[in-house]
């Protein structure tokens, strides 16, 4: 492999862009495949379910065995709102393998008292956005309540194809919520990918059990849906 | 360490001029210690970083890297309880992995 091949691959890792390396087995030509490259692929079809899977492996091809080094950006959890619910989810999506940051410009709120272990950021989504925007391996918790802080970062996590976007709230609060965003240019299809109210229907009635649900839901978006685009 | 910082030292060392070999798992049988896809980074006085087998045939690897990057061919090697040679190195889990060792030039 040409160091230039590795270079390019640690670039996109860097960028948190799925990329692949396909190295002929039988004389060990590699090639570079990025995610924008990957429809145009001979192997896009195989790369495309194993950038969803995150399985490296072999695919045979009529040219001989294929190896595919898979790399997929490690999936962030993004929650908007340092409540009680987050206070539970936050430590059980580190465990799950989550790099998880809490957003709440609510200093009352966002105190290191409450949420000791985690990457808590005091400030207006729209200022975090700019420095660390959304990214199609973002799944996005809005569950703040108040639209003034949870909208834009809903709307940013649908525009940049976030393969999770929850929300938390009543059907009423979300019809509510629709309306405002509809206003605000979202497509119906975009806002059809919310979920809301969050989190899978388990029955969970304390913080804790809801944020089971929510983490549940990340996991099914994350294994069974389109995360790569 | 991850995949993810292995191919960030495999990089590293390479930049610096050292002779670097990429060892990769490509498949496994059985009880396999690393998954597939595991990279050892390798230069050619033998350092190395990262993980293919949690310890078991790593020695072996690493002498596997070495030629190769002195031949500037990759190699595929293979370890398991199937090849006696398997118990002298030591892949005693009774798995079967087999690995794509590669100059990176």
């Amino acid at each position: 492999m040409r160091l230039a091949i590795l270079e390019a691959l640690n670039a996109e890792r860097l960028a948190r862009r799925a990329a692949a390396l396909a190295t002929q087995l039988k004389g060990g030509e590699v090639r570079l495949v990025k995610a924008s490259d990957v429809a145009a692929d001979p192997l896009g079809e195989e790369i495309a379910a194993r950038f969803r899977s995150g399985q490296s492996g072999i695919v045979e091809t009529p040219a001989g065995d294929v190896f595919l080094t898979i790399s997929v950006p490690p999936p962030r959890l993004v929650v908007i709102g340092a409540v009680h619910i987050t206070q539970a989810l936050a430590p059980m999506a580190a465990i799950a393998g989550f790099d998880v940051t809490i957003i709440d410009p609510r200093t009352a709120f966002a105190t290191p008292e409450r949420f000791p272990d985690a990457t808590l950021v005091a400030d207006w989504p729209e200022d975090v956005l700019k420095k660390r925007p959304f990214d199609a391996y973002t799944a996005l918790a809005a569950v703040t309540h108040d639209p003034k802080i949870d909208d834009i970062p809903i709307i940013a996590a649908l525009q940049a194809g976030s393969f999770y976007v929850g929300a938390l709230g009543s059907r009423k609060t979300h019809a509510k919520r629709v309306d405002r965003l509809t206003a605000a240019g979202v497509s119906a299809e975009d806002i059809a990918r919310i979920k809301a109210p969050i989190g899978l229907d388990i029955g969970g009635r304390s913080p804790a059990e809801l944020a089971v649900s929510v983490l549940a839901q990340v996991v099914a978006a994350l294994r069974k849906g389109e995360v790569a685009r | 360490m991850t995949a993810h910082d292995v191919l960030e030292v495999a990089e590293g060392w390479r930049r610096a001029g050292r002779k670097v070999a990429l060892a990769t798992v490509i498949e496994t049988w059985g009880s396999a210690p690393r998954p597939v896809g595991s990279h050892l980074v390798v230069d050619d006085e033998g350092n190395f970083e990262g993980s293919v087998s949690g310890g078991c045939v790593e020695g072996a690897v690493v002498t596997e890297a070495i030629e190769a990057i002195a031949e500037k061919k990759p190699r595929i090697l293979e370890f398991g309880v199937a090849d006696e040679t398997a118990w002298r190195v030591g892949l005693s889990c009774g798995g079967r992995i087999r690995i794509h060792v590669e100059p990176v030039e």
